[in-house]
């Protein structure tokens, strides 16, 4: 029989608690005056430039926006695939998906150039722009993932439980599309103009997202005592180690595919093979950190079964996706624009990639606060909500979570001897 | 009528003329002529000197031709007129910045291009700028509509409304966009820039408004002697510039991706 899962409010002392919010004040306050600096003095502090447009604050941003889709993932797996297992890891998904989104969107939204105009982007759309229907994308995703959790924590609620979150899926199948989607529409450079890079970003989320769940998850149970069995965990470790190889598998498709096209060969070889800091972050971030190294540590027969090494895993999950993020993001606009081909600029006056050679960018302390900045605002929403409401449910051991579907009814599907 | 008429006479005759009255509106209306009178006549004046009161429309098609094989190595006269011209001259490096980071960082509108073929070693000058699509990538991805194409088909940047996301500068294929990067001291009033914003070669929009047939860089380009800029409308056949047009060959950067572009490259 199926106990009934309680859910209670994080109860760790107080002294501790508070601890915990004011060094996240004091993250979200550094990266408050990092805004300001950037935004009195200017662009000209930071690493960007007019070749290289977006910069370190994006990276974070959208990693933090597809890490907010994918976190939502746990709660689409109770409700709307039925797997009982997951559904008391429900709230703590949708919390997650909210926090993470607004750190996101508010380095986004700290980075423009003009970010007291932010009225003039709520009021005047183009709707060719993908840019203005995430506008709708992000600001729908976020009500509805309340929604969400209302019908998840309210007796009221529950009749709309499963059509809500049927709802929030496709939602944010539709964000994370639309996300990869903004490069992904780009004509202009080599790296971008795939259409792969809308469904890739979608299976990068599933990976971000459950690392940090994980990791979130882990981190307020250990610190207040409460118990998460082996089961759940080994669930949530497979479910990494799946979706960090189907990461590995898109991004595999998507450089072949370069590759194969002589058009883009350029790109290809000097990712690579010779682009210095792209080409590291490439082949140690992306597909070592984040990709070999936790798939070795997830299916490693004794290392998988300790719960350092999973946390472990979901970690360099996440620095893998920063790095990944890098060379999505700044790599594709530091290489060179194709604009003659078959010759090569000799001088320019623009940085036009004279003798093929990349754009330069380093990114600055300033747009790493701002960017560290946003990642305490996600925490902080969820450091609050855990504290205040009944996200987190009391206990996750063995004996409390509900059945695996795959162990119901056991009897009926076993074979005559 | 008559008798309406003979009615108002009857009641004038019944009270006697207000001849103050009838002062008072005579001047009040030779006041009034006076006032309004210079302002009809300023603005039919200006409606036929100055196209600024005139909306802009989809008749012409302003564009540019370049011929390569004028564009003079060494020779940075368009650049030099067209910084001079939008006041990108009036650009000042932040106090602590490098050399070579402002140069990232500031505003280029035109640009010398080098080249070099690779199989045949064959060398080629030429300006760069925006292209002026039909259908300009910038335009699409704006989520604001800042980014817009005017009917006479200059792209520009409307200041107001862009808020810097740079999405633009993502999109353009030409990497004809710069962004503001400092703060600005001093600018010309026929070009306002400002902090934050996006911005690119407008076809010196300024010079369409006061009806002049030329821009900074064409003028200069000529002024040097070597003609390989020539602005003009591509929709008049009579024109120079679509002269040049039947007479060169002439193609688009980037024709892989089917802009339509109103700036055309001979030798290229």
């Amino acid at each position: 029989m199926m106990k009934r899962i309680v859910y209670r409010e994080w109860r760790i002392p107080p002294a501790r608690y508070w601890s915990i919010l004011g060094i996240l004040a004091a993250v979200i306050g550094i990266g408050t005056l990092s805004f300001g600096y950037m935004e009195h003095q200017g662009h000209w502090v930071t690493g960007m430039n007019n070749a290289v447009v977006w910069g370190t604050p994006h990276v974070f941003a959208v990693f933090l926006i597809i890490a907010a889709s994918g976190a939502l993932n746990i709660a689409s797996i109770g409700t709307v695939f039925r797997k009982p297992i997951y559904k008391p890891l429900g709230r703590l998904s949708g919390l997650l998906a909210v926090a993470l989104l607004m750190g996101g969107l508010l380095i986004l939204v700290t980075d423009l150039g003009r970010p007291e105009r932010l009225i003039v982007a709520m009021t005047h759309y183009n709707f060719s722009s993908i840019f203005a229907w995430n506008i709708f994308l992000y600001t729908g995703f976020m009500i509805i993932v309340i929604a969400y959790l209302w019908t998840m924590a309210d007796r009221m609620g529950g009749p709309f439980n499963r059509p809500v979150g049927i709802l929030a899926l496709l939602w944010r199948l539709a964000l994370t599309t639309g996300t990869g989607s903004i490069f992904g529409f780009l004509v202009a450079r080599d790296a971008y103009d795939a259409a792969i890079l809308g469904p890739m970003f979608v299976v990068l989320s599933f990976a971000y997202g459950l690392a940090v769940f994980m990791l979130v998850l882990m981190f307020t149970f250990a610190d207040e005592g409460r118990v998460i069995g082996p089961k759940i965990l080994r669930r949530l470790k497979n479910l990494l180690g799946v979706f960090v190889a189907g990461s590995l598998y898109f991004m595999l498709i998507y450089h072949l595919t370069n590759l194969y096209g002589a058009k883009y060969d350029g790109f290809e070889t000097w990712l690579l093979t010779h682009g210095g800091i792209y080409t590291f972050a490439f082949w140690v971030g992306c597909v070592l950190v984040g990709g070999l190294l936790p798939l070795w540590i997830i299916y490693h027969p004794e290392k998988s079964k300790e719960r350092n090494w999973i946390a472990a895993a979901a970690a360099l999950v996440i620095l893998g996706g920063l790095s990944t993020m890098y060379v999505v993001i700044i790599g594709s606009q530091a290489y060179p624009m194709p604009l003659f081909p078959g010759q090569t600029i000799l001088e320019s006056g623009f940085g036009d990639g004279v003798g093929g050679q990349a754009a330069s960018y380093w990114p600055s302390i300033p747009e790493f606060l701002l960017g560290m900045g946003g990642v305490g605002v996600a925490m902080l929403i969820t450091a609050v909500g855990v504290r205040v409401l009944q996200f987190l449910p009391e206990s996750l051991a063995d004996e409390v979570v509900p059945v695996d579907e795959e162990t119901m009814g056991e009897a009926a599907f076993v074979k005559p001897a | 009528m008559k008798d309406e008429n003979r009615a108002t006479h009857e009641s004038t005759e019944h009270r006697g003329i207000d001849k103050e009255r009838r002062a008072l509106i005579g001047a009040a209306a030779g006041v009034g002529a006076a006032m309004v009178a210079p302002g009809v006549v300023l603005h039919a004046v200006q409606a036929q000197a100055d196209p600024r009161s005139e909306p802009v429309t989809s008749d012409v098609r302003w564009g540019l031709v370049i011929d390569t094989a004028k564009c003079a190595d060494g020779c940075s006269a368009c650049v030099d007129a067209c910084n001079e011209e939008n006041g990108l001259d009036l650009q000042t490096k932040p106090g602590r910045e490098s050399e070579e980071k402002w140069d990232r960082q500031k505003a280029v509108w035109i640009r010398k291009v080098k080249l070099q073929d690779n199989q045949t070693g064959r060398i080629t000058n030429l300006p760069m700028m925006c292209q002026h699509c039909e259908d300009p990538p910038c335009v699409d991805v704006c989520p604001t509509g800042a980014s817009f194409k005017r009917a006479d088909g200059i792209v520009m940047v409307d200041r107001h409304l862009c808020i810097g996301c740079r999405y633009c500068m993502m999109a353009c294929p030409y990497k004809a966009r710069s962004f503001i990067h400092e703060d600005l001291e001093g600018q010309l009033t026929s070009v306002p820039r400002g902090k934050g914003c996006v911005e690119s070669c407008n076809l010196c929009a300024h010079r369409r408004d006061y009806g002049e047939d030329s821009t900074a860089c064409a003028d200069a380009c000529a002024a040097e002697g070597h003609n390989a800029i020539v602005f003009g409308d591509l929709k008049d056949p009579n024109s120079i510039i679509s002269q040049l047009l039947k007479e060169l060959s002439t193609r688009q950067i980037r024709e892989d991706l089917e802009l339509n572009t109103g700036v055309r490259y001979a030798g290229v």
